[in-house]
């Protein structure tokens, strides 16, 4: 259980982005994120991995999150890295083994044999020593996934994995994502097509500065729902 | 120039003072050049060149004291990399800003203290770097610095490598990039103030970023990055000192000239990105 408790996220500017955060999350399946934009998506995941200064408790089985911290992994949007960064699609991959390493240990047979597996799994075998800067977007983002995968976390957090993705990369991903969530991941989505919501998620989260709804794709994601994330009144041209 | 090398090498063969000013520039043109390929992929370059700036108060002070320079250049180096990071975090300033502000404020402290303290500082050598006049127990200080500079980035590459990539990921993952940081902030620092009798306070810089960013263009993987870098580091200080030595030329400027020149070749003649054909494809069309 993941147990999310009071969170409350400010920006230096004093605005609020996200309060009165209060979630008990089920482990287990793939649970969207979803909102409109500025809604505190991103924040709301920021915050619960504490990477933004936030207040409140966040919990995963009894302990804080930063307790498992190597059972944690966290794929930001692909756009925040650097492609010139001297690093092949195998070396990039293998980062994933590094935080279970431990220091001065150095990546061994079995790490790089985990990190051929995982290139295999996303369907990048042949492009091993491509610098990550001369891939497509969705290979690069496989790239990323397969590094995931490499984690073994307990824990994944993915914000929008499908921006700027080809639909044969995104296919692929959800595929391994459903694979890895039946294997008792639990996953996090931020995710903004709203037309895929069903298809992808077993459970939603529906946010707009606060947690409008959460639970069972089918029982919480209805119009009503939707409608007060969406609030075409909140949009400053209708005030 | 055939003679001149040999002259050279006969001299280096007769005076140990050479062999040791040679070696001195070779240990720190490989640490430079490894410690710059981080300081390059974080786009860092400003912050060496404000951390070399602004030591020279601690060099005045030191003599001052009557202490090694060293220890007043590495407090000071620190202390300008601390008080960078407070202004940017403390105020909505921008951190070039902030580097702007805190080294100058820290080189003119230092120009007033060398120039009114009447000291046997020879400014010009801080400034532009000797490495002829290099003293015995400082000779002891460079190696021994630079070994544990070297030593420090094989046993800290893997956390080096993904916090400098993939900051985020390695924070989610348990790693303190802010432990990290601070880690890289101080080996730049230390060897900022051992190269400064060998390239001084203003060209420091360029042995830290020149040979890292030529290996840049050169390289697909952050250690062949290093490596290279450190190759070019060394390269550029033997041939340097090599010129300093047979026309009588400060050594820190042919040092930094002969890294430029290697860096140009590269940055023209590199086969896949090199100015050069770009410009030749590019005309070819054109005629086409």
């Amino acid at each position: 259980m993941l147990e999310i408790q009071d969170l409350k996220v400010v920006y230096s500017n004093g605005v609020e982005a996200l309060s009165g955060v209060n979630l008990q999350l089920k482990p287990g399946g793939i649970c969207g994120i979803i909102g409109p934009n500025g809604a505190g998506k991103t924040t709301f995941v920021k915050g619960i991995l504490g990477l933004v200064p936030s207040y409140g408790k966040v919990r995963f089985k009894g302990k804080p999150l930063s307790h498992w911290a190597k059972q944690t992994a966290y794929v930001e949007q692909k756009r925040n890295l650097d492609l010139d960064f001297p690093i092949n699609v195998f070396h990039c991959v293998l980062l994933g083994t590094y935080p279970k390493l431990g220091f001065f240990k150095r990546p061994g047979a079995k790490e790089k044999e985990a990190a051929r597996k995982a290139i295999e799994q996303v369907g990048l075998v042949g492009l091993e020593d491509r610098q990550i800067g001369e891939l497509s977007g969705g290979q690069f983002q496989r790239v990323l996934i397969a590094r995931t995968i490499v984690q073994d976390a307990d824990l994944i957090f993915l914000d929008e994995p499908f921006v700027g993705v080809d639909i044969n990369s995104e296919a692929i991903i959800i595929n391994l994502l459903k694979q890895l969530a039946q294997e008792g991941k639990t996953i996090f989505m931020v995710h903004h097509d709203l037309s895929k919501v069903q298809r992808y998620f077993e459970k939603v989260i529906l946010i707009n500065k606060t947690v409008i709804a959460y639970g069972e794709t089918k029982e919480v994601y209805t119009k009503e729902n939707l409608t007060k994330t969406f609030n075409v009144f909140d949009n400053p041209l209708f005030t | 120039m055939g003679e001149a090398l040999h002259t050279f090498i006969n001299d280096l063969i007769e005076y140990p003072f050479l062999q040791q000013a040679l070696s001195i520039s070779l240990i720190l043109g490989i640490a430079c050049g490894m410690v710059g390929c981080f300081i390059v992929l974080r786009g860092l370059a400003l912050m060496g060149d404000a951390i070399s700036h602004a030591v020279l108060p601690g060099v005045a002070l030191s003599y001052i004291l009557n202490i090694s320079y060293f220890f007043g250049a590495v407090v000071f180096g620190i202390m300008a990399a601390l008080g960078i990071s407070f202004v940017q975090h403390h105020s909505k300033i921008k951190v070039d800003s902030a580097i702007g502000i805190v080294f100058s404020a820290f080189l003119a402290l230092g120009i007033l203290m060398v120039t009114k303290i009447q000291s046997a500082i020879n400014l010009n050598n801080i400034l532009f770097g000797n490495v002829l006049t290099i003293t015995p127990s400082d000779r002891i200080l460079t190696i021994v610095v630079a070994i544990i500079v070297i030593a420090a980035i094989f046993l800290f590459f893997k956390e080096l490598q993904l916090s400098t990539f993939d900051p985020v990921m390695a924070e989610t993952s348990g790693l303190s990039v802010k432990l990290i940081n601070y880690m890289l902030m101080l080996l730049l620092t230390l060897i900022t103030v051992v190269s400064l009798q060998t390239v001084g306070v203003i060209l420091v810089v360029s042995l830290l970023i020149t040979p890292a960013s030529t290996a840049f263009l050169l390289t697909k993987s952050l250690k062949s990055m290093l490596w290279v870098s450190a190759l070019i580091g060394a390269a550029s200080a033997a041939i340097g000192l090599f010129f300093s030595v047979t026309y009588n030329l400060p050594s820190g400027v042919v040092i930094v000239l002969t890294a430029t020149i290697i860096f140009l070749t590269v940055f023209l003649l590199h086969p896949k990105t090199g100015l050069l054909w770009q410009f030749l494809t590019k005309s070819r069309s054109k005629i086409a």
